[in-house]
């Protein structure tokens, strides 16, 4: 039985497969994937270059349907094999948030105006989408920079204001790919610090894909990949909470 | 948020020029269009200004403007006696070529039946109608003739004495007006040695048959003026123009001019059509393929413009698409900035041709009706120059974002 929505895990992965080509170009990318991301909980998904975390990433992100499993988000069944089960675009839009290694924001737009897009795509009434906007600026300490173009802005501040567009529509899930790998350390660690908070302070289930070792602490749970494979790491699971 | 808007602020620079050259294509379209029009102006200003209600040409032929048109100069009093003509004009209307002071000079000789007409009906913007039989002339100001210069046409020196503004014949050359007896002076001049030739062929041919040898006054007859001979008809004309009293039935003074079978008879509006038919349907053809050819090539180049437009952000439209943006509002970025682009491409070919087009040689006519149907094919051209960068927008996977 499926939990209501408010109690239900962030995401639920159950028996994911992945699998490119036939015959003998079959290539497996995922094996049968299992995971569980709660709300208010962080999760790291570790593991090398070709281990499957990007495929799996872009499964859950509802963008690259997977051959086999389930993903429910928020207790609602999304992908059931390679059928979607929602409108994924509209789905997407409403219930997860994205961060990548580059913030990727729109050039043309200023910060403030690469956050309240977000709204407004969500059919948030301009005016309103400004005010939530410059909020979430201010509540990730980039106010002052609002009006600024994103040529304009630091690194570190960049990827705040791509956090900021990931949780403008309050999503259930946060999806990040690398988010640090283009940071030197002490602002890898701000950025991760802040997925923290997001997580607590918002309720939002984040997962995180990381090959960052130094920013390990701030995880709830980590989670290995390997040939496709998901194991929980052991020593991760028992680390001291540090919130 | 119009996204097209900040898009287009953020890269003003290169927005502008491609604009910019976008405008001066559409320029180019809007002033073909422009050049037909004021071809129709130019070709039919006379046979409209004139003033007539029926023209008697030549029979069997389609009058002046068509090809050549000879009727006898006295046939004007024979039109004057049908009932319900007013008055009856000879219409002499010829191009010449001459040099003045070291430049080419073309002009349409314009013939006035003086003393009737002093070419009061003409708009003259400087200057006065026409005063004495001879010597004086009317001109357009395109033939860069001030008032009170004297030429040279033929044997005889014209003042102009009036000016004109915009009065040019079916190919564009300027008007100018004389009376019909110098009209016909500067058409049939011909020099000294020819009439001489001619006078000497004239003597030889009497002294050829017995009437010249019986009669020895008769050669002395032979080598005089030409007008001193009776056996010589007058210089002919090209036209009879025919002004009809106020209440007569033109149909009624048409058939009875269709009875003489030296002549036929046309109306202003048979004239005309037989005018644009003729001299400018052709040019009305070549103009309008050579435009509708600048369209397509309009077409192809916004749209490629607006495919490498949406090329240079196709991440930034993969990225709407992740974060769920829908169809519409990446479409609406594209379509608007093209319809932007045609918009302001427009606005800048009717700026630029507003202070360009007098400098061109022949008349540029843009008219309203013109310019709402260029704005209009411009907004279709626009719309389907964008449906390229639309398909390649709607292609891209949101996932392209990752691979990056």
């Amino acid at each position: 039985m499926i939990a209501p929505a408010t109690q239900a895990p962030a995401i639920e992965v159950t028996n994911l497969r992945k699998v490119y080509g036939r015959g003998h170009t079959e290539v497996v990318a995922i094996r049968d994937a299992t995971l569980q991301v709660a709300r208010g909980e962080i999760v790291g998904l570790l593991g090398p270059s070709g281990s499957g975390k990007s495929t799996l990433l872009t499964a859950m992100a509802l963008i690259n349907p997977p051959t086999s499993g389930l993903i429910v988000i928020s207790g609602q069944s999304v992908m059931d094999g390679p059928r979607a089960m929602v409108d994924a675009r509209a789905f997407r839009r409403q219930n997860i948030g994205f961060v990548f290694q580059k913030p990727n924001l729109i050039p043309f737009l200023t910060a403030l105006e690469n956050v309240q897009i977000a709204l407004e795509i969500n059919d948030t009434a301009p005016r309103e989408a400004r005010k939530h906007a410059l909020e979430l600026l201010d509540y990730l300490v980039v106010g002052p920079r609002a009006h600024n173009l994103p040529d304009a802005l630091s690194g570190g501040e960049q990827q705040r204001v791509a956090i900021a567009r990931a949780l403008a529509n309050d999503p259930s899930l946060i999806l990040a790919d690398e988010p640090t790998a283009s940071l030197d350390s002490a602002l890898g660690r701000q950025v991760m610090e802040l997925f923290r908070k997001v997580a607590h302070e918002r309720h939002a289930g984040v997962l995180v894909v990381t090959h960052d070792p130094r920013t390990l602490d701030v995880f709830d749970r980590i989670l290995d990949v390997e040939d496709g494979a998901i194991r929980v790491r052991d020593k991760t699971a028992t680390k001291p909470r540090n919130f | 948020m119009n996204l097209a808007y900040r898009d287009v602020r953020h890269n003003a620079g290169r927005f502008t020029f491609t604009t910019l050259g976008v405008g001066l294509l559409l320029m180019i379209v809007m002033g073909m269009g422009g050049i037909y029009r004021g071809l129709i102006y130019e070709a039919t200003l006379l046979v409209d200004r004139v003033g007539a209600d029926l023209w008697v040409v030549q029979g069997n032929t389609r009058g002046p403007f068509a090809e050549i048109s000879r009727i006898p100069a006295n046939l004007e009093d024979r039109v004057l006696a049908v009932p319900g003509v007013e008055r009856a004009r000879q219409f002499v209307s010829h191009t010449i070529q001459r040099e003045h002071r070291g430049q080419p000079l073309r002009m349409v000789v314009q013939g006035l039946a003086w003393p009737d007409d002093k070419g009061e009906w003409v708009p003259i913007v400087a200057g006065r109608p026409l005063r004495q039989a001879h010597y004086e002339m009317i001109a357009d100001q395109s033939l860069r003739l001030p008032l009170g210069e004297k030429i040279q046409l033929g044997k005889d020196v014209y003042e102009v004495v009036g000016q004109t503004r915009g009065l040019v014949g079916t190919s564009g050359d300027g008007l100018a007006f004389f009376t019909v007896s110098d009209a016909m002076a500067i058409q049939f001049d011909v020099p000294g040695e020819a009439v001489r030739l001619e006078r000497a062929a004239r003597r030889a041919r009497v002294e050829a048959i017995d009437l010249g040898r019986l009669q020895p006054l008769l050669l002395d007859r032979a080598v005089g003026l030409a007008s001193g001979i009776p056996a010589f008809a007058k210089p002919q004309v090209s036209a009879v123009l025919v002004s009809l009293q106020p209440g007569a039935d033109e149909s009624t003074v048409r058939a009875t001019l269709a009875n003489w079978p030296d002549i036929t008879v046309y109306s202003t509006q048979e004239q005309k059509d037989l005018l644009l038919a003729g001299m400018v349907d052709k040019a009305r053809r070549q103009l309008g393929l050579f435009r509708a050819l600048l369209i397509v090539i309009s077409t192809i180049i916004i749209a490629l413009i607006i495919y490498t437009l949406t090329l240079d952000k196709i991440r930034d439209i993969a990225l709407l698409k992740l974060i769920g943006a829908r169809n519409t509002v990446i479409g609406g970025l594209i379509l608007q900035q093209a319809l932007l682009m045609g918009a302001c491409g427009f606005g800048l070919a009717w700026w630029i041709g507003l202070y360009l087009f007098p400098y061109f040689p022949r008349l540029v006519l843009i008219e309203k009706a013109d310019l709402v149907s260029l704005g209009l094919i411009v907004v279709v051209i626009s719309t389907l120059a964008s449906l390229l960068g639309i398909w390649k927008a709607l292609r891209v996977e949101p996932n392209t974002v990752l691979a990056a």
